[in-house]
């Protein structure tokens, strides 16, 4: 690692952040015995729950608990409301560049991204092309990867603006930190999470196709055996509304049904939570089990919401996003707030000469990769994982884009010989329709294992209740 | 309320109560298994009941004689057998998985916790070491989910198709348990002679109907009283009537414009059961009348899938 990666907790081995003051405190009043006896409380809760996700290539029907550590990541006021400034920012450009790509494309013609990174992108939906979305927001739910940096600059990794989950995490967290130790709440003055479910269900009604007064709003998953399905029917029953599969949904008269024990009932706005692909089989996979079979026709006659909106993906691939800030001055004549993690882009001859002879100080990503899958972290590769990444990018550089090995900040974590300073990034959700707003913090993610980088659950990675702190 | 979500509700409620009927026939059985003198009956008793249970066949093809402990074990562990108790605890929770955001959080987690208590290596071998202990925990745990239920869900379409699963499941199991003992209950048999007083118990038993015989009739047993009790007492919370009654009152409340032709039956049964006497059941004979109740459970059971549920065809 080149540099000493930004302490959350202390400035210096002595010092503590001012923030933190008050909890670092009451860390020490702690008999060890209590920590012990409360992580294992969560855990049974946790299970109790059944807060868990499903694991791919694992034994089917596998259900596993995310760890959860019980120290929490604080921000102060003052660096959320920097945040919360910058990630809107953020998410309004993305959306205006997602309505001008399916529409007039004149950030193509102004020459700002070429053309052919968009229209040759796999994840760009010619079917869109010229259709109206309530709002012009494709993008109702964001999830922004955030880092902080060696200097203890706050960076956006990446914008997730597909299907974005973990939410139910960043709820549960806070439940569970609640019950473990409602005294740290009476203590400190921490913004509340809880409405997320109703600002979420306010959304997506405001989105509605036109002339609906009273919407209809339903949660379709792809059932019990998906990943994230703990967070579909959480989500659906917080928020009163019925989780569907594609089997409960029918399109007739270019309207959607869903079957219900009184009857047909229509649907106006579908939070989806399948990806494009699998959503409507005439028209994408065809083998797809998961979706609607003629909800696209729905979809163009304006009779039906959904939400994201088909076709976001083309804003946030790994190939899109370094252009993200171009965007923000591009269509809100604004700087961005919150700057890129530095990417070299492989398509490119110079950017392609330097990773190549830089590998192994360097994180390269697939474009199209999700989940931490399809990676190489080059300070922690072998000789023959570079090599092979190697071979792979001189075949099809487009697919790549590389990065500085970040020293992602850390946050104190209880590891198995007590607290240990483990790597942490934030997932704040982002939401538009009428407005665009943010519940204070988001999930921070944790990488459980000492020294490494990735945070993601399928790869061993835990999460931590995120405080914003009022004052 | 979605089709698939009345569904899955419906049949959570079926399995738990399975599992409960079960437990039950169980412990009983094994109560009389603690008694002396009693292994010709306790074996008979055994047959008949896995006859009327549809059972027999699964059990032969594991096991090659009726002994006791093998039946109790077959019946509640055996995670091979989709009828065993073990086997209806972990369907009604994949059920209950399926719709958890149309549950109270209370009520997933009462179903949760069970499953996750019957899924450990160690209560296996718990209840393999004390099946007796094992079966009273498998009615608590029933006992706590309808409590849960009644206690925290909100009286709409999910809480009447639950219940609906719930009775009609019981009629069928409490017909099927009448039907194993049908033998000693043919009504008008002669009143002086004295049943064998260890299958009352385990028929009495099985049906939380021991103590309330005594305090209802404050007589002597007689075939003719027990027949009554579980098939026409209205205030019995397991006899046929009480069974019909539930079901026929909670699928009022969820009539759709198809239904009104099951919402029939299912009132014809309710007024045959509430208006007809022992002796008419007599003149038809226990075993024909049990025999034509079944038949009609498994009627509205169908009639019930394809009015409001998922239909097995469209499935």
């Amino acid at each position: 690692m080149a540099s000493k990666p930004y302490n959350e907790m202390y400035s210096s081995d002595a010092v503590g952040r001012a923030h933190y003051t008050r909890y670092t405190q009451w860390l020490l009043d702690q008999p060890p015995e209590r920590l012990a006896q409360k992580r294992a409380e969560a855990d049974a809760l946790f299970h109790r729950v059944g807060i868990t996700f499903a694991v791919y290539g694992q034994e089917e029907g596998s259900e596993r608990l995310i760890p959860f550590d019980i120290v929490p990541r604080v921000l102060p006021r003052e660096e959320w409301v920097r945040l919360d400034t910058g990630l809107k920012q953020r998410v309004r450009a993305l959306n205006a560049f997602i309505h001008d790509i399916y529409h007039d494309q004149q950030i193509l013609k102004a020459g700002v991204i070429p053309a052919e990174q968009i229209i040759c992108n796999s994840q760009y939906r010619p079917e869109m092309q010229g259709i109206d979305v309530p709002g012009g927001i494709y993008a109702h739910i964001a999830g922004i990867d955030i880092i902080r940096d060696d200097a203890g600059e706050f960076k956006v990794l990446e914008d997730n603006l597909r299907v974005p989950s973990g939410v139910s995490y960043m709820l549960e967290n806070r439940k569970m930190m609640m019950r473990l130790f409602p005294e740290l709440f009476s203590e400190h003055r921490i913004a509340p999470v809880d409405h997320y479910p109703d600002v979420l269900l306010d959304n997506l009604r405001s989105v509605a196709p036109t002339g609906v007064a009273d919407p209809i709003v339903v949660l379709l998953t792809a059932g019990a055996a998906n990943s994230a399905y703990f967070e579909h029917a959480f989500l659906a029953q917080q928020m009163g509304i019925e989780l569907v599969e594609g089997q409960d949904l029918f399109v007739r008269d270019e309207a959607v049904f869903m079957r219900t024990t009184q009857g047909p009932q229509r649907v106006d706005v579908i939070y989806r939570r399948i990806d494009d692909d699998f959503l409507d089989p005439l028209v994408f996979r065809p083998d797809s089990m998961l979706g609607v079979p003629g909800l696209l026709t729905a979809y163009r006659a304006g009779r039906i919401t959904i939400a994201n909106a088909i076709g976001t993906g083309v804003a946030d691939d790994k190939s899109i996003y370094p252009y993200v800030p171009e965007m923000i001055r591009f269509y809100l004549g604004q700087s961005p707030i919150i700057g890129n993690v530095h990417t070299w882009m492989l398509r490119h001859k110079e950017d392609q000469e330097y990773v190549l002879a830089h590998l192994p100080e360097l994180v390269v990503k697939e474009v199209h990769g999700a989940g931490g899958y399809g990676m190489l972290i080059g300070p922690a590769a072998s000789k023959a994982e570079i090599a092979a990444f190697r071979r792979q990018i001189i075949a099809t550089p487009e697919r790549y884009i590389a990065q500085p090995t970040l020293a992602l900040s850390t946050c104190p974590t209880f590891a198995e010989l007590g607290l240990s300073p483990r790597h942490i990034d934030l997932r704040p959700f982002v939401l538009s329709g009428r407005d665009v707003s943010i519940v204070p913090g988001g999930l921070t993610r944790v990488a459980l294992t000492e020294g490494s980088l990735v945070v993601n659950s399928s790869q061993g990675g835990g999460t931590k209740d995120t405080w914003v702190l009022e004052t | 309320m979605l089709s698939r979500t009345a569904d899955h509700l419906y049949w959570m409620s079926r399995y738990i109560e399975r599992a409960e009927s079960l437990a039950r026939l169980v412990d009983a059985h094994y109560r009389m298994s603690l008694l002396p003198h009693s292994a010709d009956t306790l074996a008979r008793s055994l047959s008949a009941t896995m006859t009327a249970l549809l059972m027999e066949k699964a059990y032969r093809e594991k096991h090659d004689t009726v002994a006791p402990k093998s039946v109790f074990e077959f019946v509640s562990l055996d995670s091979d057998y989709s009828g065993s108790i073990v086997s209806c605890l972990k369907i009604a929770r994949e059920n209950a998985r399926a719709v958890r955001g149309s549950l109270t959080s209370e009520l997933w987690e009462t179903l949760n916790s069970t499953w996750l208590e019957v899924r450990s290596q160690a209560a296996r071998r718990a209840a393999r070491a004390d099946i007796g202990q094992f079966v009273e925990w498998v009615k608590e745990r029933s006992h706590l989910t309808r409590g849960v239920t009644i206690g925290t869900m909100l009286r709409d379409e999910a809480f009447h198709f639950s219940r609906i699963g719930t009775f009609l499941e019981r009629a069928d199991s409490t017909a099927r348990i009448l039907t194993a003992h049908q033998g000693d209950l043919v009504p008008g048999a002669d009143a002086s002679e004295v049943p064998d007083p260890y299958e009352w118990s385990v028929l009495l038993r099985a049906l939380s109907a021991f103590e309330v015989y005594r305090r209802v009739y404050r007589d002597t047993i007689t075939p003719s009283r027990v027949a009554e009790l579980l098939i026409l007492r209205d205030d019995m919370p397991r006899s046929l009537l009480r069974c019909c009654k539930e079901v026929y009152g909670n699928l009022k409340s969820v009539a759709n414009e198809q239904s009104s032709e099951t919402e029939r039956r299912a009132g014809e049964m309710h007024a045959m059961l509430h208006f007809t006497r022992m002796e008419e059941i007599a003149a038809t004979g226990l075993p024909r009348f049990l025999r034509q109740f079944l038949d009609r459970v498994r009627d509205l059971g169908d009639r019930i899938a394809s009015d409001f549920l998922v239909p097995p065809a469209e499935a």
